[in-house]
């Protein structure tokens, strides 16, 4: 059996009658960025408290190191946290705030001094030792907060939507820190968010989670580019992919014929399994994989469409249309003279698509 | 002081701005002396009561029996006060208010610490641990603060009398710790349920446990709703009779019951001008203590709105 940084068994979650989680298995390797993506309410951060043991699990076993810490408390499992309303104590000055875990352990003055010293040049906090949280900005407290987390040089780090409560441009740029913190110390981190953008760009997998079941567990590439059902398939991805229903056909050339009748051929499309017979699909469709004009024509699929309204967006233009009845964005380059009304031919690569089976919603 | 007067310069009139500006001036409008004057009127027919009784207390007993109820004495004596301190009788004895004084203090200084230490920890527990039944808990101590006194009393007398406790310091003491707690704990328990969890949490990972998150980090943030209890029960429990008269005994007796027995002595002739300077001794202390604390107890209620 491989050494996992943590693992997580079976576990179950109630709150009295709700069911939270039901039987999650998760393995996380040494050094990974692990994304646990989902929408508000689904138990991501019921499962990060689960891992830390700030919550009594209903069922299962979890390991960090390959130890089993099911019955330990939060500060034996070798973990440090970050939470999201940064949670410093009010009352102490940074430094307090860094080190009071540390002294609570009983470690020595010297080693606390040590380890504050590193983890406020690596944040680069240090002018900000002697203050309250009050007189700190929000990106400072959350630096902070990640300090508080460093300093207990623990194996695992977890992170429950440590961004969320910042403006976007301190978003973006704490993000980056993260991640450049990550290659660093190269730690295992388990990282809670909403935001897709945070967990494209940070994580080595993403686990997609819908009503506290991991819905796919993939690097960023493949649950962005293949889906494994319609629900991660129109999770991932802004402006978010379009799904064109009817039915797909075998023939000497398998065919996707939508509703009312077009015919999209799917010869380069990559199936799971082999089709057996006709059934009803779902084809997906992101915006940015439908090209205009020239480009089109070397297209498998391509038709022509009025142009319902355009959405300039600096680097790119949203266009909305109107395909096989239902609407259709297409993402085009921002430099395009595009009208409402005009006509134009887009065509697309149903290869790069995405086919999912209409009654059980996943991916073909 | 320079007095600078700014005048527009020539050309230069564009830079002069018209209208409003700058901070905004209180202009005294017909509403405000309204209210000013409304203010005045029932601060005067509260404060009557009072000034009758300052000027009593200094009267000697042939001036009072003329009259004039709110006239300056004319020979300001403040032998009325010294005898309401040292000798003013009730019953047989003639100590005067100053062995009640020293029992309300021991009875609301103890009281005070305990039922605050306990309803702390109390609070604290609801809201941060939320152990089995917690609720159940909670809800039956807030139920206490509805219950009416005297339902309760004849329990507690026969329950103390059983514990070998009734009339007894450690009983008055008791009874008001027991007393206090259900306010007391609702008034912790929002305050820390308005606290974030994630501190709690944070403290948690941090590897401090119940007693070291309670000391190191909830009670530093808790002083000015610590403020708030500490005034509350300071003079809940020095203005209490019933409790001080049913439990204390004889040898506690808290000032306020002796003021009562000093009052109602009837040997002799009634000395009104004791009776008063007694009376404004009683109430002093429940007086300074909001006299002090007014600013402190406005900003511990105002504490609880705002989160940590
Ligand atoms: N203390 C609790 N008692 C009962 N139910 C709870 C409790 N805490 C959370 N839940 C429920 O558990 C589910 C998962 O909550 P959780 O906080 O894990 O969601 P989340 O994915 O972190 O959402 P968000 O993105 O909003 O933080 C929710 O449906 C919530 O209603
Ligand atoms: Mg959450």
């Amino acid at each position: 059996m491989t050494v996992h940084s943590v693992s997580i068994k079976d576990l179950s979650l109630q709150y009295g009658n709700t069911q939270v989680l039901e039987n999650l298995n998760l393995d996380i390797e040494q050094g990974e960025f692990i994304v646990l993506l989902g929408p508000s309410g689904c138990g991501k951060s019921t499962l990060l408290n689960c891992i830390a043991g700030l919550l009594d699990i209903s069922d299962g076993q979890i390991f960090i190191g390959n130890r089993n810490v099911t019955w330990e408390e939060p500060k034996d499992r070798g973990i440090g946290m970050v939470f999201q309303s940064y949670a410093l104590y009010p009352q102490m000055t940074v430094e307090k705030n860094l080190s009071f875990g540390l002294k609570v352990a009983g470690f020595k003055k010297d080693e606390i001094e040590r380890r504050v010293k590193k983890a406020s040049d690596m944040l680069q906090i240090q002018e900000l030792l002697q203050r309250k949280p009050v007189e700190l900005s929000g990106g400072q407290r959350q630096r902070v907060a990640i300090g508080r987390a460093l300093v207990r040089e623990a194996d695992v780090f977890l992170f429950d939507e440590p961004l969320s409560n910042l403006d976007a441009k301190l978003r973006s740029d704490l993000r980056v820190e993260i991640k450049r913190l990550h290659q660093r110390l190269k730690n295992t981190m388990i990282y809670v968010t909403h935001d897709q953008i945070e967990a494209l760009t940070l994580a080595n997998r993403i686990a997609i989670m819908k009503d506290g079941v991991i819905q796919q567990l993939a690097d960023p590439h493949t649950i962005y580019n293949r889906p494994v059902n319609l629900y991660v398939a129109g999770f991932i991805g802004s402006p978010s992919m379009n799904f064109l229903e009817g039915q797909l056909c075998q023939g000497d050339e398998d065919v996707f014929i939508t509703n009312n009748g077009t015919v999209i051929p799917v010869a380069s499309y990559d199936f799971m399994q082999p089709l057996n017979g006709n059934t009803n699909a779902v084809l997906g469709i992101r915006p940015e994989h439908i090209v205009t004009g020239s480009a089109a024509e070397e297209m498998p699929f391509k038709v022509e469409v009025d142009i319902d309204i355009v959405e300039p967006m600096g680097s790119e233009t949203l266009v909305w249309t109107k395909l096989a009845g239902r609407s259709l964005t297409v993402s085009c380059d921002g430099d395009q003279q595009l009208e409402p009304g005009q006509r134009i031919l887009l065509g697309f690569n149903p290869g790069r698509g995405s086919l999912f089976d209409a009654e059980s919603t996943q991916r073909l | 002081m320079t007095l600078s007067v700014r005048t527009p310069v020539p050309g230069n009139m564009e830079s002069v701005l018209s209208g409003p500006r700058g901070p905004r001036k209180h202009q005294l409008s017909i509403a405000r002396i309204g209210i000013y004057a409304f203010l005045v009127m029932s601060a005067l027919f509260f404060l009557m009561p009072f000034w009758v009784m300052i000027v009593t207390s200094l009267k000697t007993l042939p001036e009072i029996r003329e009259g004039n109820l709110f006239n300056w004495p004319r020979d300001l004596t403040i032998e009325p006060w010294i005898n309401a301190w040292f000798n003013a009788c009730t019953g047989r004895d003639c100590n005067g208010l100053r062995p009640g004084f020293w029992n309300s203090v021991k009875i609301t200084a103890i009281a005070t610490v305990l039922s605050i230490t306990i309803a702390a920890i109390n609070g604290y527990a609801l809201s941060f641990w939320r152990y089995r039944y917690a609720n159940v808990i909670f809800g039956i101590l807030v139920f206490g603060a509805f219950v009416p006194y005297q339902v309760v009393i004849y329990p507690l007398i026969i329950v103390m009398r059983e514990l070998g406790l009734f009339s007894t310091l450690a009983s008055i003491v008791i009874i008001h710790t027991i007393f206090g707690m259900p306010i007391l704990t609702l008034l912790f328990r929002n305050f820390f349920a308005s606290l974030p969890m994630e501190m709690f949490k944070a403290a948690r990972i941090d590897g401090a446990g119940f007693w070291q998150i309670f000391f190191r980090i909830m009670v530093p943030m808790a002083v000015p709703i610590t403020v708030v209890a500490v005034i509350l029960q300071l003079t809940g429990i020095w203005n209490d009779f019933l409790f001080g008269t049913v439990f204390a005994g004889r040898q506690n007796m808290p000032m306020t019951v002796q003021l009562n027995n000093i009052v109602q002595t009837t040997t002799g002739v009634r000395e009104y001008n004791v009776h008063m300077a007694a009376t404004i001794l009683t109430a002093a202390v429940p007086l300074a203590v909001y006299f002090i604390s007014g600013k402190w107890f406005v900003r511990g209620i105002a504490a609880g709105a705002v989160k940590g």
